[in-house]
């Protein structure tokens, strides 16, 4: 055999070397293009199309249908309600995950009280977002729970209707989402505070830091990685969450619950604009890339 | 011997290859999509697409069942993609689009062809000239009243008319028991409370909403209806929580007792009924203005049926329908779902035995079916359009007048496309 016919194969060898990793993955490289990539980059076709779906005979629109989702004052009202809606979830969802996470992983409650509190705590991840609906839905109606309270309190003298007044709706939902969602921050934040060395707070109670000392100082900044990656998985996440609001307010009264994922859903399903509603989604996964785009590169910092 | 084995194997496997091709041995499978099943006892209308098996052979129905949203967007996906089933169920308010879709075929030549006897059949709706849907059961929505409460607050006569209608309501609220005249629903999840408990207020007195095929909301008798619903919230009659009740609420509003009087469909008398059985209760027709002695429009909502564009098996799909608006299936569906026949020689057996159902079927003799956005282009959307403006008027931002004329506006953008 000459040293000529030796180094081709050397090379093929090389190669197929090289591509047996691609084919172990490619079972699950398919299954990604066709459940993601396809349905993906259908979506963004049809944003450009006219009458997209609905017709056989599509024509080009260009940039057409951005325009006029762009353009509607109801989209960026709801662009505006994801955002607090968001914002705000996230925000309590940390705060009381962060809270419930510290007084589970607190030996100065009893054991058996801790279990118990640990069951309840975690039961709003339990349900799914039609029972939370209902259930909000009966605490806050005008003869709930929430108004018999705060008028035998003295708080309130007539029925809020939380779901139907325009000014309390956002607000409602939100608290609904809230309560829906902390116990992810508070799951994990326990396994984050379980993983703190111990002898960081020995150390601390030698040179005297008080209780806030040690939390600013020592269990925040041990917890921050967890607490970055979580609050942008939530973000990313809240931004979408459809059934609950659906479910409650349907987007109203009026717009004020609206919401990015109820108006793509009522340019699709209502007003049968499919190409309108594929700009609209286009839009919100830009939205959510960049948030994507974050956590990744935070995920690559650690 | 080998030899022989292998061609009698060969001549069998080429026999059943030629009978499957030239369709002998072909049984149809027909797929039938709607969200009635779930509405119906168990099994009933299964039993029903039994014998409708039975009697043709060959033709084997699936029942593809889901909940009335569901089977909705379910419909709207599979009109997009070119998937609809074979024969689907339909809403009166969905057919436009689908029709404009080419999702629906025309049953006009299949009647024809079948010479199917039109006149058997209450309504045939049509889009553009083309049959797409028979109403297979219509579900009149009349008032329904707590008469137990009546006879509490001292009201001995059902009222006849709006005034009466708010007079009885003003009777029985008492906000700090938690109780009203009347409930209504305008929750935009599923904006229908616009069809059945506002604009049904227009049909009644024998008006329109419509002029000529285009919408007339700023006409005098949807202006005063809307009118009407704000005096009746000024005078705090309606139960609290409007723009985001829905029509579930609403009902469950009336079995607790905690509502007087619903505007609500017939297929509800059962559930009321297994809810609370000690709540006692009439029906009666939809008040009218003050003066008006005309037939009464009443408001409807049907199961309806088509067949999809697309089907490779049109001719056993329409022999279903065929079967389905038939005088004795027609009779046994509707007597199961408390319906309104949609061939008019069916009789259901609930209208003697029932005296809830013998006052509605009184009613629905006297007047007529009225529901405008049967046909309507987008019309859910057209709902939920106006459902917006009359919440805005609820909570003081705009007149009853001003309500209308904003719908009217956004309507027409929706009739000019």
């Amino acid at each position: 055999m000459s040293l000529t016919q030796t180094a081709p194969r050397r090379v093929s060898r090389k190669m197929t070397r090289s591509l047996i990793p691609y084919v172990y993955l490619s079972p699950a490289l398919i299954f990604l293009a066709l459940l993601m990539m396809v349905p993906m980059i259908s979506v963004i076709l049809y944003s450009f199309q006219e009458s997209a779906i609905l017709r056989p005979d599509t024509t080009f629109a260009g940039l057409k249908h951005y325009a006029e989702v762009l353009g509607d004052p109801i989209f960026w009202a709801s662009l505006w309600h994801t955002g607090y809606f968001t914002a705000m979830s996230v925000i309590f969802h940390m705060s009381i995950g962060l809270a419930f996470a510290l007084m589970l992983n607190s030996d100065r409650i009893n054991p058996t009280l801790r279990s118990v509190l640990r069951v309840l705590y975690i039961l709003p991840w339990l349900f799914t977002a039609v029972i939370i609906a209902v259930i909000w839905r009966l605490i806050l109606e005008p003869n709930g729970v929430v108004n018999s309270l705060l008028m035998a309190l003295n708080i309130i003298d007539t029925k809020i209707e939380w779901f139907s007044d325009p000014s309390t709706a956002l607000h409602a939902v939100t608290a609904a989402n809230i309560w829906a969602g902390y116990p992810l921050f508070m799951v994990s934040l326990l396994a984050g505070l379980q993983g703190i060395p111990r002898d960081l707070y020995e150390a601390a109670d030698i040179d005297g830091a008080s209780g806030i000392q040690k939390l600013a100082f020592i269990t925040i900044p041990q917890l921050m990685p967890i607490i970055i990656s979580i609050s942008l998985l939530d973000f990313i996440w809240t931004m979408h969450v459809f059934p609950l609001i659906w479910m409650t307010t349907g987007g109203g009264p009026i717009y004020a619950t609206e919401v990015l994922s109820t108006y793509t859903y009522k340019l699709a399903f209502a007003q049968f604009d499919m190409s309108q509603a594929a700009a609209s989604s286009v839009i919100i996964l830009m939205i959510s890339l960049c948030f994507t785009f974050f956590y990744i590169r935070h995920q690559k910092a650690r | 011997m080998k030899l022989q084995k292998t061609m009698v194997a060969l001549k069998s496997a080429t026999a059943i290859t030629l009978l499957s091709a030239t369709g002998a041995m072909a049984d149809v499978s027909l797929e039938f999509t709607q969200w009635w099943e779930p509405e119906l006892p168990e099994n009933a209308l299964r039993s029903i697409v039994d014998d409708f098996e039975a009697a043709n052979p060959g033709i084997t129905v699936t029942l593809n069942s889901g909940p009335y949203a569901t089977t909705r967007d379910q419909i709207a996906i599979g009109a997009a993609t070119g998937t609809l089933s074979d024969i689907v169920g339909l809403d009166g308010a969905w057919v436009n689009d689908l029709s404009k879709q080419n999702a629906i075929a025309d049953m006009g030549p299949l009647m024809d062809a079948a010479e199917f006897d039109r006149d058997q059949v209450a309504d045939i709706i049509q889009v553009d000239g083309r049959s797409v849907m028979f109403p297979v059961a219509s579900f009149v929505y009349p008032i329904f009243i707590n008469t137990d409460l009546a006879a509490e607050v001292g009201i001995t006569e059902m009222p006849s008319t709006r005034a009466e209608f708010l007079e009885a309501a003003q009777k029985m609220t008492n906000a700090d028991e938690n109780r009203y005249g009347w409930t209504l629903p305008l929750s935009l999840q599923s904006p229908s409370g616009v069809q059945n408990d506002v604009l049904s207020w227009v049909w009644a007195s024998g008006e329109s909403m419509m002029d000529g095929g285009t919408p007339n909301l700023e006409g005098e008798a949807v202006i005063a209806a809307l009118d009407y619903i704000k005096s009746m919230d000024e005078a705090g009659v309606i139960a609290p929580g409007i723009s985001s009740k829905t029509e579930q609420e609403k009902v469950e509003e009336f079995v607790n007792g905690r509502v007087g009087m619903m505007v609500d469909t017939l297929a509800h008398v059962n559930l009321i009924r297994d809810r609370n059985p000690d709540l006692n209760f009439e029906i009666t027709a939809i008040p009218v203005v003050e003066g008006y002695e005309g037939a009464r429009g009443l408001p409807y909502a049907s199961w309806g049926i088509g067949i999809s564009e697309s089907t490779e098996h049109r001719d056993e799909a329409w022999k279903f329908v065929e079967y389905m608006m038939s005088e004795e299936v027609n009779a046994r569906l509707v007597s199961i779902a408390n319906a309104f026949p949609g061939n008019v020689n069916a009789k259901p057996d609930f209208v003697t035995s029932d005296p809830a159902f013998g006052k509605a079927f009184e009613i629905f003799q006297e007047g007529y079916l009225a529901n405008e956005f049967t046909g309507l282009p987008v019309a859910v959307d057209l709902m939920r359009q106006f459902s917006v403006e009359i919440q805005k008027m609820l909570d003081g931002q705009q007149s009853p007048a001003e309500a209308a004329a904003a719908a009217q506006a956004s309507w027409m953008q929706e009739f000019e496309q």
